[in-house]
């Protein structure tokens, strides 16, 4: 068991080296292969009105003539013991883990993912668990009472569900529940009130984006779900426990619900950790101010620190969930060991 | 040579026929896998109506230009006439009309029917294209790491984990967003289209990676190949005469139902603005429009419904193909 966490941890690390490594050649070297040099590049960075000497200043600041291994290697080391930084006025310290200061506004990447996570995990976690109770709840019902009005009912629903975009239902939502209605349901606008400040307007600002966003991942729980509880409740072993003369209640929930949840786990690790590192989408609909809010403005304005900020963290938190999951697993499946 | 009980030949070859074709006199035919599945699938009233409107769907991509001449309002045509210069909405709140059939756009007033029509071109070419090189990618890399198996194997799989933790939006939006607007040759919407299916294509390839790579390692220990094998087969007959027949039905599934994720994806970029540019008709460009006029409802409910009611037919049909190829997954 220990090993075996020992183990994950290491490849863990070692995922995050690779995207890391990835995501840097693929925006230090896409630009150059599509025709850009180190001072055209620079000179987004600088202003319209600088000159020439201006943007070869800029461009050695930013390190854009060193070669590519060099400037990773500095990227990375930041990250692991700090770094000291020459941005201008002075040399700053920037302790680790440092992902390097943004191109344009010369700020740390660090602490500006640290306040906009709060709004992505509230985000993230708060519909996690309504799609995860109402779709694996409406999976299991639709499965045990199989073609019956609620199950034919639901599992339509749960169709259309799956085949509508967030930012199509999102809208919508909002036209219903928020823009200029009386009773607005959420507050517009992309207002967030942390959750130590005042837990009721916490969920005020959050509730529209939660059930837009949870509606469409419990719709391809409950399907999944479904179809994962007749496969189990097929199993020799349901059989056997009801011969065993167990109460219907324990063989769907310990034992038909356990075998079902297994395959859900898996895809809810990779969910719940891609969302953790930024519902781009839901974010941008509602105007969350979240990392998924801040990795488009920072795409939009070309920040490549920023960005790699935000796919670090993201490739983060996956590995994180997948981990977790996996030593769930042990916990749900009897029949898993780990080694 | 003589049987020793001597019967009249003809009777006895005609009596197994005559049983079990029944009073038809029909001849007994075999029936191939394929010829069963399309049998269920023909019954599947549901599957059907998704193919249907999938093949419509695609007549109307392949004969935008004629269908739009038809009617005569070109998408990127301004109908200035028909707004009105105070709210910037159509005059008459929509536009809609026997003129135009979905209305017009609030600002410029153009043509909301056309645009959706045109939408679908490309909404349908970048995500069959793209479709295309995930299965490609998928089928390849997925075969080689379940047949080779040892190193290759934990090579390919580890790839498709990182492949999996890369969050996919961030990348591809970042990815659409940093290459200018003329690159490798090509300029303008074929640039743009290209690079498109090739950032969708190239990160989803690890979901049917993994589902060949579980096929073809349960393939590898079927008794047909261990007979093929026994007959001296080598690797590429064994893989592509023996394997690959084997992995048309889960290819053919996971495409169709590949296609509609790679719909919304697409529809996702257009709508964050990295996807093909303007003035080019996108569903997802157009939604991201509507959303400043959120009073004028109709302006979002075509695109949206048209994302809608074309994901949603992929989603049927593929389940369909699904349940009449592998019954053993309904």
């Amino acid at each position: 068991m220990v090993t075996y966490i020992i183990r994950r941890l290491i490849w863990g690390v070692v995922m995050l080296a690779i995207v890391s490594m990835t995501t840097f050649a693929i925006f230090f070297l896409v630009p150059r292969l599509a025709g850009a040099t180190s001072d055209s590049l620079a000179a987004r960075y600088v202003g319209r009105t600088a000159n020439a000497e201006q943007v070869k200043i800029a461009a050695e600041r930013l390190g854009f003539n060193d070669p590519l291994i060099v400037q990773y290697g500095r990227f990375a080391k930041g990250i692991v013991v700090g770094a000291d930084y020459n941005y201008g006025p002075g040399v700053e310290r920037c302790p680790a883990p440092c992902l390097g200061y943004s191109f344009l506004t010369r700020l740390p990447v660090w602490p500006d993912l640290l306040t906009r996570l709060p709004v992505t995990i509230s985000l993230a976690l708060g519909a996690a668990v309504i799609w995860l109770i109402a779709g694996v709840a409406t999976g299991v019902v639709s499965a045990l009472r199989r073609g019956s009005f609620f199950d034919r009912a639901s599992m339509s629903i749960a169709l259309a569900g799956v085949s509508l975009p967030i930012f199509f239902t999102g809208i919508v939502s909002l036209v219903l529940f928020s823009y200029g209605r009386p009773f607005a349901i959420t507050a517009p606008g992309g207002s967030f009130t942390p959750f130590f400040t005042n837990p009721v307007q916490w969920a005020y600002s959050l509730l529209l984006p939660w059930i837009t966003l949870a509606f469409l991942y419990a719709a391809g729980y409950a399907r999944l779900t479904r179809s994962g509880m007749l496969e189990t409740m097929n199993e020799d072993y349901i059989r056997t426990a009801r011969a065993k003369g167990l109460t219907e209640r324990v063989v769907v929930f310990k034992h038909g619900l356990r075998g079902a949840l297994t395959p859900i786990l898996t895809i809810f690790g990779l969910d719940l950790g891609l969302l953790m590192g930024g519902a781009v989408l839901t974010e941008s609909t509602f105007s969350l101010p979240g990392i998924g809010k801040y990795a488009i403005d920072a795409i939009t304005s070309q920040d490549l620190p920023k960005v790699m900020g935000v796919v670090l963290v993201t490739a983060f938190f996956v590995v994180l969930a997948n981990l977790v999951v996996d030593l769930l697993y042990a916990v749900v499946d009897p029949r898993v060991r780990l080694t | 040579m003589t049987a020793p009980l001597d019967v009249s030949g003809t009777e006895l070859e005609a009596a197994p026929e005559a049983v079990l074709a029944g009073a038809q006199g029909k001849a007994i035919q075999g029936r191939s896998l394929g010829q069963i599945a399309w049998m269920r699938l023909k019954r599947d009233k549901v599957a059907l109506t998704g193919a249907g409107v999938v093949i419509f769907l695609i007549l109307v991509a392949v004969f935008a230009p004629l269908i739009v001449g038809w009617l005569g309002h070109p998408p990127n045509d301004f109908n200035q006439d028909l707004i009105s210069s105070e709210t910037l909405a159509p005059k008459d709140g929509t536009g809609i009309g026997w003129d135009h059939l979905f209305g017009v756009e609030p600002v410029n007033g153009r043509d909301l029917f056309s645009r959706i029509v045109y939408g679908a071109r490309i909404s349908l070419l970048i995500a069959f294209l793209a479709t295309l090189l995930s299965v490609a990618i998928g089928t390849i890399l997925g075969v080689m790491a379940g047949y080779l198996g040892g190193w290759v194997d934990s090579v390919i799989s580890k790839a498709m984990d990182v492949f999996l933790a890369f969050p996919l939006l961030v990348f591809a939006i970042a990815l659409a967003g940093i290459v200018p607007d003329s690159a490798f040759g090509l300029s303008g919407d074929a640039l743009r289209v290209s690079l498109l299916v090739f950032i969708i294509g190239f990160f989803n390839w690890p979901y049917i990676g993994r589902i060949m790579r579980g096929q073809t390692l349960s393939l590898r220990e079927r008794e047909f190949i261990d007979a093929a094998r026994s007959l001296g087969a080598r690797g590429p007959y064994i893989i592509f005469r023996e394997m690959l027949p084997n992995l048309m039905a889960p290819i053919l599934i996971y495409a169709t139902l590949l296609i509609p994720t790679n719909i919304v994806f697409e529809a996702a970029l257009s709508f964050l603005g990295v996807g093909v540019r303007p003035p080019t008709a996108t569903w997802g460009g157009m939604l991201s429009d509507a959303v400043r006029f959120y009073t004028i409802p109709h302006f979002m409910f075509f695109p949206g419904m048209a994302i809608f009611i074309t994901v949603l037919a992929f989603n049927l049909l593929g389940d369909g193909l699904r349940d009449a190829l592998d019954p053993r997954a309904r």
